[in-house]
């Protein structure tokens, strides 16, 4: 098996960089177009056809506020009405410990491979990676994750991972990695979809009738009942619950919600955001365990791994209400080119470019450059299920990374400096502010610099140029408007105008 | 603007005092964690949250229900109607039978697929299965019975929960005329028999309150379905590829009896 647990975004380059290599990629940004496009009508049909959207949209945002504001009481009662129905619950302050307890509890069973219901939260964390490092051979079974697996890649979307490859890249895949994995790609295989379907069907078949851990994620959590939630389409989610003899569900602290009912607003909203259906084909709940139904043991692993420090934000919280609709990608003009990997993260999209530098915090180039991947257009608070306002989150983001401030550190409350880079533009705004300040020091720069504008460059040199690299500099007038206005009206500025 | 914690003393919460948890350590793993992570997350969590007044109950947090609770005002009959027409949306197959021509639809659809063995709950009525021939084998649902041996059987017939309209959804939860979770997904044709009116709601709240969160709920949409390629729907990728539903009339007969 080729070395293909790379979970990691670690090393990625920053926003502008990457976003520079995969716009020139035509073909990525073709599958894109038409994948965001085609499930952005679809979506906007399946939204309309409920009259009361909005009110629904805003019982969503209201129901995880009220989640997010009583946090640690609702997690206590989740813990007590799951381990009261028979599950194990584990609580991970971060990734390492997240993939450490999942580590052992695989081990603990004595097996060596595992199924995996299609989960961000495991991404997020690099689980495969981790599990590969142990000996331990994790399989992917949603169809999108298997082709991102096989093909050693990343995700690039948050409901459909592979959208970037087009059918004949995804034919080449199976046909080639299927047979390291297992049951190789039917011979002769095409690239018609159902046939490439089939082919994941054959190759998953004997991995979910052999196996004994599955793990997965959560859509949902309901503190009152504990009951976990599992949307999904293609029933690989329904074969990892129920016909392993462990389950290991490893699940952000902010999916949790208060009651049953509460989730009678959130299956409205999530499948129409998503996959623009009026509900997708498969939801599977599951309350601790059952007699001689489904696994024997659960385990639940409740991970925060940055969400208390989102948490702590109370500009940035919102981004914890996302139930991971991915309707915000969709409509992202600044996604539909730079495709997801330009992200860095597990999160790609306008919820990413907020979320992804609240968990992981902005001190690295990448995590400061998120927040500036938007065009700012509000497309994505339009379309939002629980209406997380992104545009505001990213200005807020933006201050921090500018100016500093205090953010919250794995728990602890710290002033953070500016991000390095903007240090010269912090610089520069503090001398403007001084100049405007001091109108004799503004006129005597203006005149400064309309009378050398014959020798003014085109690009900037030093960390200008990269701002400069894309736009034209803007010229300087023979004459500043002050100059102009005191020669052509200031002498007589209180006696009337001369010209009338 | 962010308001400020300038210490980071402890702010526990009025309600929210710990409750160690014995669940918490999983008994075959005590190294897995110490109780550390738990007192560490709910303490970040209690410091996050310095700006939510100690006096805060989570129901002082207004959630507005002012969603409908069903779109539309539909007789029973045109509830169902609408049922059957986005089951068929989403490409179920719908039939519809009275009471007395329930067995021999079955019987058909089986023979239909070529059926050599059918999965029986134990609670499915009798009556449901009378008119299959015996040579189509049946596989009793029991706890004995491994994926492998469901991977070999053709179809499955069960009841179900509740059905709702507004978005063609089955909902089973896995009674005794529903049997194991397992035995509607590794057979690759489900008949499902939804007794009309009585077990069709319109709308999701609706379905919902009808729901025991006890009881492990499979919430079934058209059959097995992905869009991971261009977004090409295709259907039947892991779970059965053929979904058959029977919208049976209730006069509810002796056939009716098993139901829980």
């Amino acid at each position: 098996m080729s070395g293909t647990h790379q979970a990691t975004y670690l090393g990625m380059p920053a926003f502008p960089a990457a976003a520079d290599a995969s716009t020139r990629n035509t073909q990525l940004r073709a599958n894109l177009r038409h994948a965001t496009h085609t499930i952005r009508a679809k979506r906007a049909t399946a939204v309309a056809e409920l009259d009361d959207w909005s009110p629904l949209r805003a019982a969503g945002a209201a129901i995880k506020d009220r989640t997010l504001r009583h946090l640690d009481h609702y997690l206590e009662q989740l813990e007590s009405a799951v381990t009261a129905a028979g599950g194990h619950v584990h609580w991970a302050a971060d990734a390492d410990e997240a993939n450490r307890i999942v580590t052992e509890l695989v081990q603990a069973t004595g097996e060596r491979e595992v199924v995996k219901v299609k989960s961000m939260a495991t991404q997020e964390i690099g689980l495969n990676g981790a599990l590969a490092t142990a000996g331990i051979t994790a399989y992917e079974t949603d169809l999108a994750e298997l082709i991102v697996q096989l093909g050693d890649d990343l995700p690039s979307h948050i409901l459909v991972p592979a959208i970037h490859r087009n059918r004949g890249e995804i034919r080449d895949i199976f046909a080639e990695k299927m047979a390291e994995w297992g049951r190789p790609a039917p011979e002769g295989l095409t690239d018609a979809p159902a046939d490439l379907a089939e082919a994941a069907r054959l190759h998953l078949r004997e991995k979910f009738l052999n196996a004994k851990v599955g793990i997965s994620g959560a859509n949902f959590m309901v503190a009152e009942t504990g009951t976990l939630v599992v949307v999904e389409s293609e029933g690989n989610g329904r074969m990892c619950l129920t016909l392993p003899e462990t389950l290991i569900s490893v699940v952000g602290i902010e999916k949790v919600v208060p009651t049953f009912q509460d989730l009678e607003v959130f299956l409205q909203l999530l499948p129409r955001s998503s996959t623009a259906e009026r509900m997708n084909p498969y939801t599977s709940t599951w309350t601790g365990t059952t007699d001689a139904d489904g696994p024997r043991t659960f385990h639940l692993v409740l991970l925060d791994n940055g969400r208390t420090d989102t948490l702590a934000d109370t500009v940035g919280r919102q981004a914890l209400r996302c139930i991971r609709c991915s309707a915000c990608l969709n409509v992202c003009p600044v996604y539909e080119r730079a495709g997801g990997h330009a992200y860095g993260s597990a999160y790609p999209g306008p919820i990413g470019a907020i979320l992804t530098p609240q968990l992981r915090g902005i001190q690295s180039e990448l995590d400061a450059s998120l927040p500036y991947a938007s065009s700012l257009c509000g497309a994505c608070y339009e379309v939002c299920p629980v209406a997380i306002d992104i545009p505001e989150v990213l200005v807020h983001l933006r201050e921090r990374v500018v100016e500093g401030g205090p953010v919250s550190i794995r728990g602890t409350r710290t002033v953070i400096k500016p991000a390095k880079g903007h240090a010269a533009e912090r610089a520069a705004m503090r001398a403007a502010r001084w100049a405007l300040d001091h109108p004799r020091v503004l006129r005597t720069g203006q005149r400064l610099a309309s009378r050398t504008r014959r020798f003014h460059p085109r690009r900037l040199p030093g960390p200008g140029r990269a701002w400069s690299d894309t736009r034209e500099l803007p010229k300087v007038p023979e004459e500043s408007f002050r100059d102009w206005w005191q020669r052509t009206r200031g002498e007589s500025g209180t006696e009337g105008r001369k010209t009338t | 603007m962010t308001p400020q914690d300038p210490g980071s003393q402890s702010t526990q919460r009025p309600g929210t005092q710990s409750t160690q948890n014995p669940g918490a350590h999983s008994p075959q793993n005590p190294d897995t964690q110490g109780p550390g992570s738990r007192a560490l997350v709910m303490a970040r969590i209690r410091r996050a949250l310095a700006d939510v007044p100690r006096a805060e109950t989570p129901d002082a947090v207004p959630v507005e229900r002012t969603y409908h609770r069903v779109h539309g005002d539909r007789t029973p009959t045109e509830t169902v109607d609408l049922l059957a027409e986005h089951l068929a949306d989403y490409r179920a197959i719908v039939h519809r039978a009275d009471a007395p021509s329930l067995p021999a639809l079955i019987a058909r659809l089986l023979a239909d697929r070529g059926a050599t063995s059918v999965a029986v709950p134990p609670g499915l009525p009798d009556s449901w299965l009378s008119a299959v021939p015996d040579a189509v084998r049946r596989v009793p649902d029991t706890a004995e019975l491994t994926p492998h041996d469901l991977d070999a059987v053709s179809s499955v017939v069960t009841a179900c929960a509740v059905a709702i309209a507004e978005t063609g959804t089955v909902v089973l939860d896995a009674a005794p005329d529903q049997g194991r979770r397992r035995i509607t997904l590794v057979p690759d044709h489900h008949i499902c028999v939804i007794r009309v009116p009585d077990q069709v709601v319109d709308s999701v709240p609706e379905g919902l309150e009808r729901l025991d969160p006890g009881r492990p709920l499979t919430w079934i949409s058209g059959p097995s379905a992905t869009s991971d390629i261009e977004l090409d729907r295709v259907e039947g990728v892991h779970g059965p590829r053929t979904l058959e539903v029977i919208l049976t009339g209730s006069p509810a007969g002796p056939e009716t009896a098993g139901q829980s």
